[in-house]
């Protein structure tokens, strides 16, 4: 679990750092993907297989995939397609495929070489979360979805198209 | 934590937020702004869980699920504004939105 945990950080700031050095906004959106990947392996080495998971699919998949459709939004029309095109040279996602081949390898060598290493070494099920969740911070759970209602009414409002 | 000291997860934690931070400070885009002050929020959450994995605690993996909904809902406001700016202004330049500033007399 150590290599892992070195190994996904190492990716993780790596790829942070080029992220927000890129020019384009989708360029840095694919070095930002492979490093939200890279904290979910830091996650998973050290025994949070829950906030892992929760990571890959809610910042990784839900947040980027927002980024991704506001970044086609403002890109609508006839010289995009060309620009598009520049876009995804081999170059471009060249880096990003590789740090996260990189995670890819080590995720399988922990899996293969430390399988009843991974399930000795988780320390918080997901069962105690769940307990916890639902039991003494119900209120934070209630206040969550307060939250996210007021962003989803903002959203609504603010993304209409003015008359 | 299972061999991995504690400094380094923080360390972890807080160069990525350095990160963010000068993100932040130096891009100039709204878009990259936004992207930063994600990276910023993912650390912090990283850090919960580090705290959370240290004791063994479900604390602070519930209080990473916390700023993910807090992180999901910054997201989609910002955005929305995003938008706006890109349709009032036609740029994403953040000094183009210098409005109340007062102009060279």
């Amino acid at each position: 679990m150590t290599t892992l945990f070195y190994t996904a950080g190492a990716v993780a700031l790596i790829a942070t750092a080029l992220a927000i050095s890129r020019k384009n906004a989708v360029h840095a959106l694919l070095y930002l993907i492979v490093s939200f990947m890279a904290v979910a392996g830091v996650m998973l080495a050290l025994g949070a297989a829950f906030a892992a998971a929760l990571e890959v699919m809610v910042y990784a998949g839900a947040i980027m995939v927002l980024f991704v459709f506001v970044v086609m939004l403002l890109n609508i029309g006839p010289q995009a397609d060309s620009r598009e095109a520049q876009w995804i040279r081999p170059q471009v996602w060249l880096g990003p495929g590789l740090l996260a081949a990189v995670l890819l390898i080590e995720l399988l060598l922990t899996l293969r070489h430390g399988a009843a290493n991974l399930a000795e070494v988780a320390p918080v099920s997901l069962k105690s979360v769940g307990l916890t969740l639902y039991g003494p911070y119900l209120l934070a759970v209630e206040l969550a979805s307060m939250l996210l209602l007021a962003g989803l009414i903002a959203a609504y409002h603010l993304g209409r198209p003015r008359e | 934590m299972n061999g991995i000291p504690l400094a380094h997860a923080l360390l972890l934690s807080g160069g990525m937020f350095t990160l963010g931070l000068l993100g932040v400070l130096v891009r100039r885009n709204l878009l990259f702004t936004l992207l930063s002050l994600e990276i910023m929020l993912n650390s912090a959450g990283l850090a919960f869980v580090v705290a959370g994995a240290r004791w063994s605690q479900p604390d602070g993996q519930i209080m990473f699920l916390l700023v993910l909904s807090l992180a999901a809902a910054e997201v989609a406001v910002g955005l929305a504004l995003t938008l706006q700016v890109h349709r009032q202004f036609g740029s994403l330049d953040l000094d183009a939105l210098s409005e109340l500033r007062e102009g060279p007399e």
